[in-house]
């Protein structure tokens, strides 16, 4: 089997994220481990990155500090009002 | 707005933009990537929830209710667009090689340039009100095409498929944008937080 570069293990790992990987290139990505913690870590710090996401989407709605435009505001105001 | 005495709570649409409509434009933005329709579902949201009023059982709480019905319109809004442009067709859904040369190196086998070190007590940022900041700034700095990829498939838990139905793009494409996203915002809080912990 090839050996895989830092670069492609680091797709690879990504992807394990969002699909279940084949066999070999579980494997593949396997063997990579055994000799780089660049990767591994890796993985792991993305892995966190998604508990992070997931557990804080509302954290990171309010920390975004965004507002309405005022004009938008005025045109929602005007369609509520037309509805009534 | 001033609030009238006889705005009652019920028949207040206004009073919901006036609570409701920042974090609305807020959660519509943050999947979107796009001030406008973004705006535009909030509008779409407050009018349906107009109409539908007299269906809100006031058993959850307005803003639940609210953010449910934009559920529905970003659902409805993601239609759309699948079947008018695909995000292949956005100009920065592929900085092609030049970005990954910027984390690993072709001269040395593609090895990372930088080797991510270790980070020190994740979780702990976790329980720190300035992470999210980061972390909202660094998921602002993302392309749109990137951020409305990762947003999909880690905010709202989309698997692969959905994702890439909802994008209109096949699977490989996604996965691509997903990398790109990743590597960026890992660097990103890497440089932003943790170095910054030590």
């Amino acid at each position: 089997m090839r050996r895989l570069t830092c670069k492609e293990t680091s797709l690879l790992v990504s992807q394990s994220l969002d699909r279940k990987l084949p066999w070999g290139e579980r494997v593949a990505v396997r063997l990579h481990f055994l000799r780089c913690e660049a990767c591994k870590r890796f993985k792991a710090q993305i892995q966190f990155l998604r508990k992070a996401v997931q557990r804080g989407a509302e954290k990171i709605e309010e920390a975004s500090a965004l507002k309405l435009s005022a004009p938008a505001r005025q045109r929602i105001k005007r369609a509520l009002r037309k509805q009534k | 707005m001033e609030r009238t005495p006889s705005a009652t709570k019920s028949s207040s649409p206004e009073r919901w933009l006036d609570e409701h409509g920042d974090a609305l434009f807020r959660y519509a933005f943050l999947r979107l990537r796009d001030r406008d329709a973004a705006e535009d579902a909030v509008q779409e949201t407050l009018v349906a929830a107009l109409t539908a009023r007299k269906n809100f059982a006031g058993n959850s709480a307005e803003r639940t209710w609210l953010v449910g019905i934009l559920k529905h319109k970003l659902a409805d809004h993601w239609r759309r667009v699948a079947r008018t442009v695909t995000v292949d067709t956005l100009p920065d859904a592929d900085d092609p090689d030049e970005l990954l040369e910027r984390f690993f190196d072709p001269a040395n086998r593609d090895h990372w340039r930088v080797r991510p070190p270790a980070w020190s007590d994740p979780d702990a940022a976790l329980e720190d009100k300035q992470f999210w900041g980061v972390l909202s700034d660094c998921l602002a700095a993302l392309p749109p095409a990137q951020a409305r990829a990762f947003s999909l498939c880690e905010f709202d838990g989309l698997d692969g498929t959905e994702a890439c139905k909802v994008l209109g793009v096949a699977p490989t494409n996604l996965w691509v944008m997903l990398h790109r996203a990743r590597l960026r915002l890992r660097h990103c809080l890497e440089h932003n937080w943790f170095e910054r912990q030590r």
